[in-house]
């Protein structure tokens, strides 16, 4: 019989590697970088606030009912008629800024991720199927992509928007809309890579059926440059978001929202109450460049492990 | 002779690449944008015999990959057939390759790349198998278990990753995910190119031993003339798309009578000292896009005489189980070796 | 006569998540004026990383971290990079296995010779271009003058590296590091830049170190041969004493497992296990674990054991046969 091919003394590659140590060689190297790791806590921090906002601030801002005239414009830092302290002051209705920021942050998550989710998967669809199928199916799909990579994001979702009229779902569909195309131009490209290479021939020649190979096959091996453009993507889909509801075709001023808060505050910032808009700004942006942070990190941690 | 199980019925195969729109706009100007025809494969016709182990020779663009892939199901003939036991090995239906056996599996030449590296090794075994029904659902893990003990790995290893594999062991794990199908014809494509020379001799020792105690049929394809002469039966040597010469391995390599086969046999190193000199075959081998008239070594044979420039020589036999492809040959005329 | 190339304890290390890595071992040969070193090994043996601690191509997070690089009496290792720069392409050249590694995809032939001419001695373009043109006939290209109006991408791969090589020549360098040059090529193109190399050797006075896994091109071209293991060189000879007598066990392991050298049919004599990896090396000889020799002793470093010019670093050296 055949000797084995492997003697006492010479391991395999490395020792067997479980998803645990997968994990915790990613953080290790994902640590390196203090800036990464805070971006990272803070946008934990963030999530945990925003989510938990109910049970964290003393008012629902989006509830008529709680809300006092008599308390509009109270600078951060006073007190308003409920008894508590405005940390970061009271808008013209009298919305306590703190928790109208913390629910529209919690709306942002909510819509970025869910679009980017929605986004993420149409992509990848249609750029695997472009890459797998060839011919004529990837020229016309590609081409559908390339043009709408080529119109900017935001007219896009702004066109979209203003026909859906406003609401959260409607929010979700045109950033769907304005932001599937860069996943699926990135799958195709990395799926076209994949295509070429022997273990996908070796899976058509056994034969395996189709989806098989598409999902178990050429999927996962995809997946990895997806997961950091996702990342990035929900950045980018909170801040087309705040945009939309800024420029008032996204979310209506009564449901939270960071855009229209900043746009509903724009009105004061002459009037010496600038912290109507700038607070919401801040933690917009806040948000959006760690959640990029965070996406960059990614990146480099898991571009040169492959390689190496 | 026993019986041919594989019947390679002069195949053709052209990959042809049209031009895109912009390249034929611009070709408007320049004068080029025309479609661009690679003829891999002309017209070649083979019989594989059960129980044998059949080399495929040859150099860049003589198409053996091809031929490999077209007997494995990958691609379609554009002219010619392959069937195993008289039934179509593939059948083109629209732009799809049907495949309607899972009879002939292949072996590819890069470890690195034949393995999905994201699957279990256990997991990519059993798949095939699975699906196919060839294992029944229940005997599955232990199947594969057996399997790796075969080709000499510790059946522990299906829990791995391919990356944690050496380039030899990958080998071995793509000779049991072709053996776990139950093939009948196995298409080995330069399977041990890409290996160190001390791992290419363990796995063709496990070839040779799979060989031997599974009564494997195989299609050895191979550029290293030396391993082939080692593993292989018969040897078919191919240029530029054509089948030029096929023999027994042992009056192939004693007798060469193409010029071309003998021209690559001079010019091969071998191991040894006793300086040599390099008797090399003057020239550059054609590209497949545009290949000669006639016969396709005519350029660059020395013997070359009118009739090769215009006619492209069929095969004839040359002695017993011998064919050749030369005008030369025509009529049983024996060529002399190293007239040049 | 001074070798044109002396290779003293030269030693390479990569840092890497699993540690250091030695990749080149106190790494010592020499190669005399026109002469042949045939640099063999497996993949992991070191050899390419040697070639390019030769000529100083070592970045992070790689350091040749010792011994001394002599061409022509002159230690690489000492100069700066300035000088270094000067004696790369003008004493001490390299030809790579991809040729696309030397030659520029979007200039032509002829900018790109007559570019690397000027770049060590001024001179006019027409003069370069004139050179360029002397050198691709050297190397046997046909109607160079045509080939100098081509751009990479024209020629076929075996005209590419012919060109890798006229440009490595066109200093009349003193010693030129070839790194698996042929092995992308077609046998039969092989063959006739294999013949080609030897005459330049014989003609020149280059001397050539020709870097490979492949023995039995080693076995035909070279003069005198390395064999190296594990970032270490296990036997060092002529050509006829390593190839015909090699007294290394991997040494005669690695011939013995040659198809060619066997009846057809016949089981192959293997090396048990697989190329070491370098992060995780035994003590002692690296060839320990597939040794058939090995014994307790081989735990403790292997000596050099030096007889009639053939080195072997081994307990057990074997006798000729």
């Amino acid at each position: 019989m055949a000797d084995i091919g492997n003697l006492t003394g010479n391991p395999p590659s490395a020792p067997l590697e479980t998803r645990a140590l997968r994990l915790r060689n990613f953080w290790s190297d994902y640590r390196k970088s203090w800036i990464a790791v805070l971006a990272l806590v803070v946008i934990i921090v963030m999530v945990v606030a925003s989510f938990g906002a109910p049970w964290l601030v003393p008012q629902d801002p989006y509830d008529l009912a709680q809300l006092d005239w008599g308390d509009a414009f109270l600078q951060p830092g006073e007190t308003g008629s409920g008894g508590y302290v405005h940390l970061l002051g009271t808008d013209n209705v009298g919305r306590d800024m703190l928790s109208a920021i913390l629910y529209g942050l919690r709306t942002s998550f909510l819509i970025g991720i869910s679009a980017g989710v929605l986004a993420l998967t149409l992509g990848i669809s249609i750029g695997l199927t472009a890459a797998y199928f060839g011919g004529r199916i990837e020229a016309l799909l590609m081409r559908i992509v390339d043009l709408q990579l080529s119109m900017p994001a935001i007219l896009l979702a702004l066109v979209v928007a203003a026909m859906l009229g406003q609401g959260v779902g409607q929010i979700v569909l045109a950033l769907v809309v304005a932001q599937y195309a860069y996943f699926a131009r990135t799958t195709h490209g990395a799926a076209s890579v994949e295509r070429r290479k022997d273990y996908i021939e070796a899976a058509r020649s056994t034969p395996l059926p189709t989806r098989r190979i598409l999902f178990k096959h050429l999927l996962p091996n995809v997946l990895p440059p997806l997961i950091v453009v996702a990342t990035v993507q929900v950045a980018s889909a909170i801040s087309l978001e705040a945009t939309l509801s800024f420029l008032g075709v996204g979310l209506p001023l009564t449901e939270p929202s960071l855009g229209s808060l900043i746009s509903n505050g724009f009105k004061y910032i002459h009037a010496g109450r600038s912290w109507l808009s700038i607070y919401p700004g801040v933690f917009l942006m806040i948000t959006v460049v760690a959640i990029n942070l965070v996406g960059d990190q990614v990146r480099t941690v898991i571009d040169p492990r492959n390689s190496r | 002779m026993t019986n041919p199980i594989l019947n390679i019925d002069a195949v053709s195969k052209r990959f042809t690449r049209m031009p895109s729109l912009t390249e034929r706009l611009v070709g408007k100007f320049t004068g080029g944008g025309k479609p661009v025809t690679v003829h891999a494969l002309s017209d070649v016709s083979l019989q594989v015999f059960k129980g044998e182990v059949l080399g495929i020779v040859g150099e860049s663009g003589c198409g053996k990959s091809t031929l490999g892939r077209v007997v494995a199901g990958i691609h379609a003939p554009s002219s010619g057939s392959v069937t195993l036991h008289r039934m179509p090995v593939a059948r083109q239906r629209g732009g799809n390759i049907h495949k309607l056996t899972t009879r002939v599996q292949m072996i590819h030449q890069d470890p690195f790349a034949s393995l999905n590296p994201r699957m279990k090794v256990g997991e990519t075994l059993a798949e095939g198998p699975r699906h196919h029904g060839i294992i029944p659902a229940a005997d599955v893990q232990a199947a594969i278990r057996d399997l790796l003990r075969k080709v000499g790995l510790e059946a522990a290893y299906a829990d791995r990753l391919p990356h944690q594999f050496s380039g030899g062991q990958r080998q071995r794990v793509a000779i049991a995910r072709a053996l776990a199908m139950q093939p009948e014809v196995l298409v080995l494509d330069e399977a041990v190119a890409s290996l160190d020379v001390s791992i290419q001799a363990q796995v063709l020792n496990l070839f040779m031993d799979l060989r031997h105690d599974l009564g494997l049929t195989a299609l050895f394809i191979s550029h290293d003339l030396s391993v082939v002469r080692h593993v292989c039966d018969r040897v078919a040597i191919m240029y530029l798309g054509r089948l030029v010469e096929l023999a027994p391995a042992d009056q192939l390599y004693a007798d060469p009578k193409h010029p071309y086969t003998q021209a690559l046999f001079a010019s091969v190193p071998t191991v040894g000292t006793g300086r040599r000199r390099f008797e090399a075959i003057r020239g550059e081998i054609p590209s497949p896009i545009d290949p000669p008239p006639g016969c396709p070594f005519h350029p660059r044979c020395p013997h070359a005489g009118p009739r090769c420039r215009v006619e492209v020589p069929g095969l004839t036999g040359a002695g017993p189980g011998r064919t050749v492809a030369c005008h030369l040959n025509d009529g049983g005329v024996q060529m002399t070796k190293g007239a040049a | 006569m001074t070798a044109a190339l002396d290779v003293r304890g030269l030693t390479t290390r990569f840092e890497t998540r699993a540690g250091h890595v030695t990749a080149v071992n106190d790494v010592s040969f020499a190669v005399q004026p026109g002469r042949i070193l045939g640099l063999v090994g497996e993949s992991g043996s070191g050899k390419s990383v040697t070639g390019f601690s030769i000529l100083g191509l070592i970045d992070a997070p790689g350091k040749v971290t010792a011994g001394a690089v002599l061409v022509d009496g002159v230690d690489l290792r000492q100069l700066s990079d300035d000088d270094l720069r000067k004696m790369r392409g003008r004493k001490v050249s390299m030809v790579f296995q991809d040729p696309m590694m030397t030659l520029n995809p979007v200039l032509r032939v002829g900018d790109q010779m007559a570019m690397a001419v000027r770049v060590h001695r001024p001179m006019s373009k027409s003069a370069a271009f004139e050179h360029a043109r002397k050198a691709l006939e050297v190397v046997g290209i046909p109607s160079p003058a045509e080939r100098l109006l081509a751009y990479p991408h024209q020629l076929s791969g075996g005209m590419r590296q012919r060109v890798a090589i006229a440009m490595a020549l066109l200093h009349s360098p003193s010693v030129i590091i070839a790194d698996e040059a042929t092995t992308a090529l077609d046998v039969s193109i092989q063959g006739q830049i294999l013949a080609e190399v030897r005459g330049l050797a014989d003609t020149t006075g280059t001397a050539i170190v020709w870097i490979t896994h492949d023995l039995a091109v080693v076995s035909s071209l070279a003069d005198d041969i390395c064999v190296m293991y594990a970032g270490q060189i296990v036997e060092r000879g002529t050509a006829e004493q390593v190839i015909d007598g090699p007294r290394h066990p991997y040494t005669r392991g690695l011939l013995d497992s040659i198809p060619a050298r066997h009846e057809p049919g016949r089981k192959l004599p293997q090396i048990p296990g697989s190329t070491p990896q370098l992060s995780h090396l035994p003590s002692g000889c690296p060839f320990r674990p597939r040794c058939p020799l090995a014994t307790e002793l081989c735990t403790t470093e292997p000596p050099l054991d030096i007889r009639d010019g053939q080195a072997v670093l081994c307990h057990y050296p074997l006798e000729r046969a």
